[in-house]
């Protein structure tokens, strides 16, 4: 059965899972052995994270939290996803990378503070059990941007490149999720939490915030770049359904 | 046909079985020194084994779950129920110092004690577990499990993997 929460849940576990999915494609391909464990690693922490939410998703809707989970993850059109579209942009280089995935990180560990303190049975512990993971990722991400943005000539260039490509992407996180009722923190409070966050690091990293203008559309929009993306992680799946692993 | 006759199932029998099941990743400690299992409780028709999984993409918590129901079955439940409770959620604490103690005798440093300040702890230096010394270097906040990370000693200059706090 539909509900307001199990909408909210699917759109937190999209966001996990479509960044764990762009997070797993540098497996076997990372500029060094220790990125591409560190990847393989992050991909593997936030799918986990989308199963926990999509589990949660299940009680609500009186699904089974077996069989739910891949349901939604394989067998899903683009459409229906739910996820914001700053985590569905293709990796690019090493800096749009790791600034994407710092900027997810931030913003996700703030989301995680404000729903650790929810009052839903589940919704709460979920978000405290995952949120000290994320802390990993977020030290990992924030260490490599600055690297970057301080290093070279061209490593500063690329990290400005992709600070003005991703920062109109990230404003869309300020918009409510589908289900977000008043039972759930506000989106644009944890935005503006964010913002107080990444803004000083951003500065401290000697790049330069760029203007924005016009607006990325709500959840239910996507860019062009989900739907390969989507085909490509379902591809085995709708090869053979009934398959058991 | 003779039925062989086990004797009756007790909490602390329970307990006892579930420690003989090492880790599925870190076959040196089991699931119980660990705190993955949190309660045990006896139904009308099951035995309940109340888990709480470690880091959520441990791709080892499915194992688990089943060598728990296969050893536990083995000691004459009829029906065994693996509950997962989220709440609160698992911590590096609960680890007990015997488990440490041969994590450490492994080559992994045990994660470090942090009573709830997890940033803090980060910044403190790491013991190797070979030759004590808190002359490191951390290589890699990721390893080959979710639960690792990869440190140079370099007093020994052996590399070591340390078990994340969390």
């Amino acid at each position: 059965m539909a509900s307001p929460i199990a909408d909210y849940l699917l759109a937190l576990a999209d966001d996990e899972l479509i960044l764990g999915h762009r997070a797993s494609e540098w497996c076997g391909h990372a500029p060094i052995l220790e990125e591409d464990i560190a990847f393989a690693n992050l991909a593997l922490d936030e799918i986990g994270h989308a199963r926990l939410w999509l589990e949660l998703a299940a009680k609500e809707m009186g699904e089974d939290p077996a069989k739910y989970p891949d349901q939604q993850v394989y067998f899903r059109a683009p459409d229906d996803f739910r996820n914001s579209q700053l985590v569905e942009l293709p990796n690019g280089d090493w800096a749009f990378t790791m600034l994407r995935q710092y900027m997810f990180d931030a913003f996700e560990t703030q989301r995680l503070d404000a729903l650790s303190a929810v009052n839903h049975s589940g919704m709460a512990e979920v978000a405290a059990s995952i949120r000290n993971e994320e802390l990993y990722h977020l030290r990992h991400t924030q260490a490599w941007v600055r690297r970057l943005a301080l290093g070279t000539e061209e490593s500063a260039a690329r990290s400005q490149a992709a600070l003005n490509a991703l920062w109109p992407y990230a404003q869309q996180l300020a918009q409510p999720l589908p289900g977000e009722s008043q039972d759930v923190p506000s989106s644009s409070d944890i935005f503006d939490a964010w913002r107080n966050m990444v803004v000083p690091f951003i500065e401290e990293c000697v790049l330069i915030i760029p203007e924005v203008s016009g607006f990325i559309g709500d959840r239910t929009q996507h860019s062009d770049h989900l739907a390969p993306m989507i085909a490509d992680m379902q591809e085995v799946a709708r090869v053979e359904p009934e398959a058991i692993w | 046909m003779v039925m062989q006759t086990l004797p009756a199932l007790t909490e602390a029998s329970v307990w006892r079985a579930l420690e003989e099941i090492p880790d599925p990743e870190l076959p040196v400690v089991n699931l119980v020194e660990l705190g993955i299992v949190r309660a045990i409780r006896f139904n009308a028709d099951a035995v309940q084994v109340v888990i709480t999984p470690t880091f959520a993409g441990c791709p080892a918590y499915e194992v688990m779950s089943e060598q728990i129901r296969a050893r536990i079955e083995q000691e004459g439940a009829a029906r065994v129920e693996v509950v997962v409770r989220h709440d609160p959620p698992w911590t590096s604490e609960w680890i007990t110092e015997a488990a440490r103690a041969k994590l450490k005798a492994a080559g992994l440093a045990p994660p470090p004690r942090h009573t709830g300040n997890l940033i803090q702890v980060l910044l403190e230096p790491v013991a190797c577990p070979r030759c004590e010394s808190t002359q490191t270097s951390l290589r890699n906040s990721f390893g080959t499990t979710p639960c690792r990370m990869i440190y140079t000693c370099n007093n020994c200059l052996e590399p070591f993997e340390l078990f994340k706090p969390l």
